[in-house]
């Protein structure tokens, strides 16, 4: 009898190798196995749209910044002194704005200092005022105030890429200073400013002296109506600190700036490993908090050419280029393709002309892009001698590049008109041409489209062929026809992306923008195309 | 100029399909149904006649003219330019070019100007003849076609016959881009192979082209044959290649399975757009991403375990290359997972599997030839990518498997050799095309075993 009761299980039924705990437990791990994979391939889809996230949200922020130019309006002295109304041309612009900067700093006076100041401006300031000039001569005659650009490091900083800038706390403490310029001692009512300045990273010297290097944080303490970088402090008797420090903006008098008087500042990036020295930061700090500094929509970066000056780059030039190359592909690609696809899917008998047409073309779809580079330098440049870095070579490589895409979109397009179209307009007495001209080519028309803007947002994007042709030559002008040099919106991306200035970091990103967005732009355009006008049969 | 004698053309061709229109209409005084012909397709006719030829002409002129005017100024300022290399009668011409037609110039000099003024007779002249000719053609074209016009004449046959051709022609443009990227890379690549033995081309472990002269410019010495071994290149290749595929294929595979088989309708919806835009994003983006950002980390979190990551290592451009692949790997596993018939699924299903048990053990075996296609395709992809290894990867042939130091590319190579100023006889640019015929041969090669793959090892169904 226990034998009987043993080989039965709870629920009465017999034990087997399908029920017994080992199959319990082998059906448990199989359960197991089988979530595992399921999360394994959620995970690799989360995995895919986690790295689009990335890519996406890390070109957005940085391209957010470029969007925008702080300009500085200044005083511009246009007097008939300044500037000859019979000679606008010979006017030093430049030299001008120049000084109505240095204007507002009339204590700095060493010649390092002034160079440093003048480069706030942005070196197209001259141009910009010429245009200005030239465009309202309403001007001239007296003192404007003009906004100018910001150089880019002047830019970046008041962006907040530059350097990490504490907020300006009150020193609950009183402040006697020395003199009101150069190297001052200052002395700190109580020992406070010690624990704060070993928090910076201050060094340790003799006799608890702390040296601030330009390893460590700048410490900038506001009194007084100036301003004073400290470089060492060291306890002194009666609890009080004397700091060493240098005087960036000259003080109003040597009057002891009572407690909550002065105002302590913390650059807390150090002066070493940031491209903007404290100076330049004081400078344009006063500048912001006179009210001169104004944050603008970017306009030069939209509407001019490139410049080696990352404030004066602009994508224009990339964009007409691109334009104009896209026009030449899309004339070439479009109805070529077109017409191979029709006499593929239409007239072509099966024979062995066709067959090798067809497998042309497939691989020609899976050559690499840059081979195409090869073909249009060996063949459009070097044995037509075509124009290096034009719009037309550019055109025609890509086009033959796209050409594969729009024929088999396009053929797959024609195979879904169902043969009783044809049938019916045969039937009627059309000609084997009017039947596909009139009545299969409309009706394939919308997945043709479909096809061709994807086959022209692929061109688009494209990068390497057109290295290949000259197009990365660095040209400034904004190209006005098809012959003329000209570099496209990805080009571009790839030269800014190798420069070393700061601020073409920003500058590249908001191209990869513009280009994401008339990529949008256009797959938006196939998908309406395709939900409105497709028919199923 | 030739611009207007375009529209010129087109607006003739307008005029003329009218009045051919006209004319057929008129010959049978108003009663179409006696015409062989619609009337539109007599039209047709005399408009196809009397610009086709004329616009043909003018097509070879736009593409002959550009040589024969070059050659033309070179031949007669062959003094003058005899002592410089080929790049510096280049710019010669293209300045004396750019000084004809009012573009900029770096510096002019009485040379220049004179060649300009050459230029700019020549081409007036060469404007003139096409005009001349294009206005010919086009006329006799006209007469010719418009003495046929008749009630009986048949004016369809003819159209379609022409129309007919030229959709032939369209098709052939996909053979002559195929032969014209063949016969470029054989020329050059033969050329380069008459200064550099080809043995030493594919076997020779170093590369390092920039120095290959002793001299520079027109003075360069001879070449030296042992620095142009394309076998580091094709390690890095094939080391980065090999990273990006670890990335794409188990997930892009495990995406195409999960969005087959286990994915509700909503996440579908999600999840293939996210794909699509991976697969548009241009490549320049992802090399932008790849060195700015990626290689960057990779370098901190090496710093942070203590390893030295190059700064251009081959770790990080064969991640983000895996991660533009992903799309392509999925969009194609998933056509051939799909294309496996239900009656299978519910087969496994039906005797007790799991779905991840059907999927392994049916779905997978089944779709085998396809996946090892997909594979062999993204491969290919991954060896001619261009933009993201010129951003990311390094210049340096390193003959390393370490993916943590710098590697380059047969495609880097292409690029670094030949932006810039070319000389077009000097063996380093054209390597370019050598490395180029072999990047073609190779991704051709895949192309095609992929392709008998699927077609010897597909399982028939139905």
């Amino acid at each position: 009898m226990t034998d009987a009761i043993s080989s039965f299980g709870a629920v009465g039924r017999p034990v087997s190798i399908h029920t017994d705990d080992a199959a319990k437990a082998r059906l448990k791990g199989r359960y197991r196995t089988e979530t595992w994979f399921k999360w394994l391939g959620a995970a690799a889809v989360a995995v895919a749209g986690l790295f689009l996230v990335l890519l996406l949200s890390t070109i957005v922020t940085q391209a957010i910044p470029a969007l925008r130019q702080n300009y500085l309006t200044l005083p511009i002295d246009l007097s008939a002194a300044k500037v000859d109304p019979a000679k606008l041309d010979e006017v030093n612009y430049d030299a001008i704005a120049q000084e109505a900067l240095t204007a507002k700093f009339p204590d700095v006076t060493s010649r390092q200092d002034k160079r440093l100041l003048r480069g706030l401006i942005s070196t197209g300031t001259g141009v910009f005022l010429r245009k200005d000039i030239a465009a309202d001569p309403g001007m001239l005659g007296g003192t404007v105030d003009y906004a100018v650009p910001l150089d880019d490091f002047a830019d970046l900083y008041l962006k907040g890429l530059l350097a990490d800038v504490g907020s300006d706390e009150a020193i609950s403490t009183s402040v006697t200073p020395s003199q009101t310029s150069g190297d001052i001692d200052l002395t700190f009512g109580d020992d406070a400013m010690l624990a704060l300045a070993r928090g910076h990273g201050a060094t340790e010297g003799e006799n608890g002296r702390l040296t601030l290097t330009s390893g460590a944080s700048s410490l900038l303490v506001a009194f007084n109506g100036g301003t004073v970088k400290l470089t060492a402090l060291s306890p002194a008797a009666n609890g009080t600190v004397i700091a060493k420090g240098t005087v960036i903006e000259a003080l109003d008098s040597t009057a002891p700036a009572a407690s909550g008087q002065a105002f302590l500042r913390v650059i807390e990036t150090p002066e070493a490993s940031r491209k903007i020295s404290d100076k330049v930061i004081v400078w344009l700090d006063t500048l912001k908090s006179a009210g001169l500094i104004e944050s603008r929509f970017n306009s030069i970066f939209f509407f001019t050419g490139a410049s080696r000056e990352p404030e004066l780059a602009g994508v224009w030039g990339a964009v007409v280029g691109s334009f104009l190359t896209m026009i030449v592909t899309l004339a070439i690609a479009f109805p070529i393709g077109v017409s191979a696809a029709i006499y593929l899917e239409e007239f072509a008998p099966k024979n062995r002309l066709t067959t090798m047409i067809e497998v042309n073309i497939n691989n020609l779809a899976a050559v690499p892009s840059i081979v195409f580079g090869l073909l249009g330098l060996a063949v459009f440049l070097n044995f037509f001698g075509m124009p290096r870095s034009a719009p037309v070579v550019g055109g025609m490589v890509l086009a033959l590049m796209t050409l594969p895409i729009i024929i088999i979109a396009s053929r797959a397009s024609l195979r879904a008109v169902p043969p009783s179209i044809r049938e019916a307009a045969l039937g009627i007495g059309a000609s084997k041409v009017q039947t596909v001209f009139h009545h299969v080519l409309p009706l394939a028309m919308p997945g043709i489209m479909t096809g061709t803007i994807l086959g022209m947002a692929h061109a688009l994007g494209e990068t390497a062929p057109l290295l290949m042709i000259g197009m990365v030559a660095f040209i400034v002008d904004i190209p006005g026809g098809f012959t003329d040099p000209a570099t496209i919106l990805p080009v571009q991306i790839f030269m800014w992306a190798d420069f070393p200035e700061a601020g073409f970091q920003q500058k590249t990103s908001a191209a990869i923008l513009i280009l994401l967005v008339f990529l949008v732009i256009m797959n938006a355009i196939a998908v309406i195309l395709r939900r409105r006008f497709e028919r199923r049969w | 100029m030739v611009g207007y004698l375009v529209v010129l053309l087109l607006v003739l061709a307008a005029a003329a399909y009218w009045i051919g229109r006209t004319r057929a209409i008129a010959s049978v005084n108003g009663d179409v149904a006696r015409l062989h012909s619609l009337p539109g397709q007599h039209g047709m006719f005399l408009a196809l006649f009397a610009a086709g030829p004329a616009l043909l002409a003018i097509v070879v002129w736009s593409l002959v003219t550009p040589g024969i005017e070059s050659s033309i100024i070179a031949d007669r300022f062959s003094s003058e330019l005899s002592g410089m290399g080929v790049p510096q009668v280049e710019a010669f011409i293209r300045d004396a070019r750019a000084m004809a037609f009012g573009g900029l110039v770096g510096f002019a000099d009485p040379t220049k100007e004179a060649a300009a003024a050459l230029y700019k007779s020549v081409h007036a002249t060469s404007t003139w003849i096409i005009w001349t000719v294009a206005l010919v053609l086009s006329a006799s074209g006209f007469y010719w076609a418009y003495s046929r016009i008749a009630p009986a004449y048949r004016a369809r046959h003819v159209v379609e016959r022409i129309l007919r051709a030229f959709l032939i022609a369209c098709s052939v443009v996909a053979i002559l881009t195929t032969v014209g990227i063949v016969l470029s890379l054989i020329f050059e690549s033969l050329r380069f192979f008459q200064q550099v033995p080809f043995y030493k081309f594919l076997f020779g472990t170093h590369w390092s082209p920039q120095s290959a002269f002793t001299g520079a410019g027109a003075e360069a010495g001879a070449v030296n044959e042992d620095i142009f071994g394309m076998v580091p290149l094709f390690a890095g290749t094939l080391l980065i290649t090999f990273i990006a595929m670890l990335v794409a294929a188990p997930i892009g595979l495990m995406a195409a399975i999960y969005l087959s088989d286990y994915a509700s309708k909503s996440v579908r919806a999600v999840a293939k757009p996210v794909l699509e835009i991976l697969a548009g994003i241009p490549t320049v983006v992802y090399g932008f991403f790849a060195a700015l950002t990626v290689a960057p980390y990779f370098r901190g979190i090496g710093e942070s375990l203590g390893l030295n990551v190059a700064s251009e290592s081959a770790l990080a451009a064969g991640v983000v290359m895996g991660i533009m692949i992903i799309p392509f790997v999925s969009s194609l596993s998933d056509d051939v997972i799909n294309a496996v018939p239900q009656s299978l699924r519910d087969g496994s299903a039906g005797l007790g599997a799991t779905k991840s048990e059907t999927i392994r053990k049916v779905v997978l075996p089944a779709a085998l030839p396809g996946i090892v296609s997909a594979m062999l395709l993204a491969v290919s992809r991954a060896i001619g990518e261009t933009m993201i290894v010129v951003m990311a990867a390094g210049l340096a042939a390193n003959l390393t498997a370490n993916p943590l130091e710098a590697v380059t590319t047969v495609t880097v190579q292409i690029v670094t050799l030949l932006v810039g100023d070319q000389e077009f006889d000097s063996a380093k640019t054209l390597a370019a095309f050598a490395l180029g015929l072999v990047l073609f041969c190779i991704t051709l090669t895949l192309n095609i075993v992929a392709l008998r793959v699927v077609q010897k090892y597909r399982e028939q169904y139905d």
